[in-house]
């Protein structure tokens, strides 16, 4: 019995935090504009996160295994945290690749920003509906990506709590099974 | 000397200062220059060094679409337009980006002599640019090499 108690605790402490190291927010960052990708990496890593810059929808989804020929296999310890897209770009846009993530069950939960130089409402409307977690004006600043950075580490962090809370609860009732089996 | 370094960190400011006074430059510039440091001094040059090599490289492509008056392929000068006046709100080239503001209005009436004038405007406009921030990063070197520190400047 004391066997299984000590391997249940080892399965508790595993892996509560899905952030890619202490504090650090990995960003997948997709724009089809070699300016706009020097830039938005610089304004990402001065912002404390870990970047990944791809081109192109289509080496978004091949970097997190969504293109059909890997079916996610194998990328279950990818760690992203959020994702930044361009609107328009060339082949698929910003918008298709939103919905291609929020339809993967391997990576709906993963927030996704839109990017866009146009102001058009209804283009916001349907981003949103379709779960974009935000949609950012550019030429993209400092406090855009910093207030981003602040709501999800604040959403991560209430996450965190609550897992906490769930195991504290288990443990819990772990304990009282096993003193009710008088160990 | 302190007076040396001083007298460079004072042109470097006005000329900073002019240059979005002129209109060449606008906030977003600013927002560039926030992410540059010690550790990163060329972040800038190189960033609007891209700029510029991809208003060279849509000029010639947008050019060869405009060519033939019988021929204007004018959805790929459209897309072209975006991209440059896309770039050009990226680094805080205001005079640029304002061009292609009335280049997308040539394009969208396919206008092509309207377009050709645009091009030819957005082609001097990137080019005087690229002359002032080099003079401006030349000071920025004279400045390092002089022991100094860039001053942050800031504009309104």
């Amino acid at each position: 019995m004391a066997e299984v108690m000590r391997s249940e605790t080892l399965n508790i402490s595993n892996n509560t935090s899905s952030l890619a190291s202490p504090e650090l927010l990995h960003v997948l960052a997709v724009d089809d504009s070699i300016v706009d990708r020097k830039f938005i990496e610089r304004l990402l890593r001065v912002s404390s996160c870990k970047v990944t810059v791809v081109d192109s929808a289509t080496r978004a989804l091949q970097y997190l295994g969504l293109d059909g020929d890997n079916n996610s296999v194998g990328f279950e310890d990818l760690k992203i945290n959020l994702i930044m897209t361009d609107y328009s770009m060339p082949g698929m846009t910003g918008y298709e690749l939103l919905k291609k993530i929020k339809e993967s069950s391997a990576f709906r939960e993963i927030p996704v920003v839109i990017m866009s130089s146009e102001n058009i409402l209804p283009r916001i409307d349907r981003c949103l509906e379709e779960g974009a977690e935000d949609f950012l004006l550019k030429p993209v600043k400092l406090a855009d990506v910093k207030r981003l950075r602040d709501s999800l580490l604040k959403a991560e962090e209430r996450v965190f709590k609550n897992i906490m809370h769930k195991r504290e609860l288990e443990a819990n009732d772990i304990f009282s099974q096993l003193k009710r089996a008088k160990i | 000397m302190n007076t040396v370094v001083a007298k460079l960190q004072r042109q470097f400011q006005d000329y900073l200062v002019s240059l979005y006074q002129q209109g060449f430059l606008d906030n977003q510039f600013t927002e560039l220059r926030k992410l540059q440091d010690e550790g990163t001094p060329d972040f800038v040059a190189e960033v609007v060094s891209l700029f510029f090599d991809d208003c060279s490289k849509l000029i010639n492509s947008m050019s060869r679409s405009l060519e033939r008056p019988e021929n204007v392929d004018f959805k790929q000068v459209d897309s072209g337009v975006h991209q440059l006046k896309g770039s050009s709100s990226s680094v805080g080239a205001r005079r640029v980006k304002n061009v292609c503001i009335s280049f997308k209005e040539c394009c969208d009436v396919q206008n092509r002599e309207g377009c050709l004038r645009c091009l030819q405007q957005v082609d001097y406009e990137y080019k005087m640019l690229k002359t002032k921030l080099q003079d401006l990063f030349n000071l920025e070197k004279q400045i390092v090499q002089a022991g100094g520190a860039i001053p942050q400047v800031n504009i309104n």
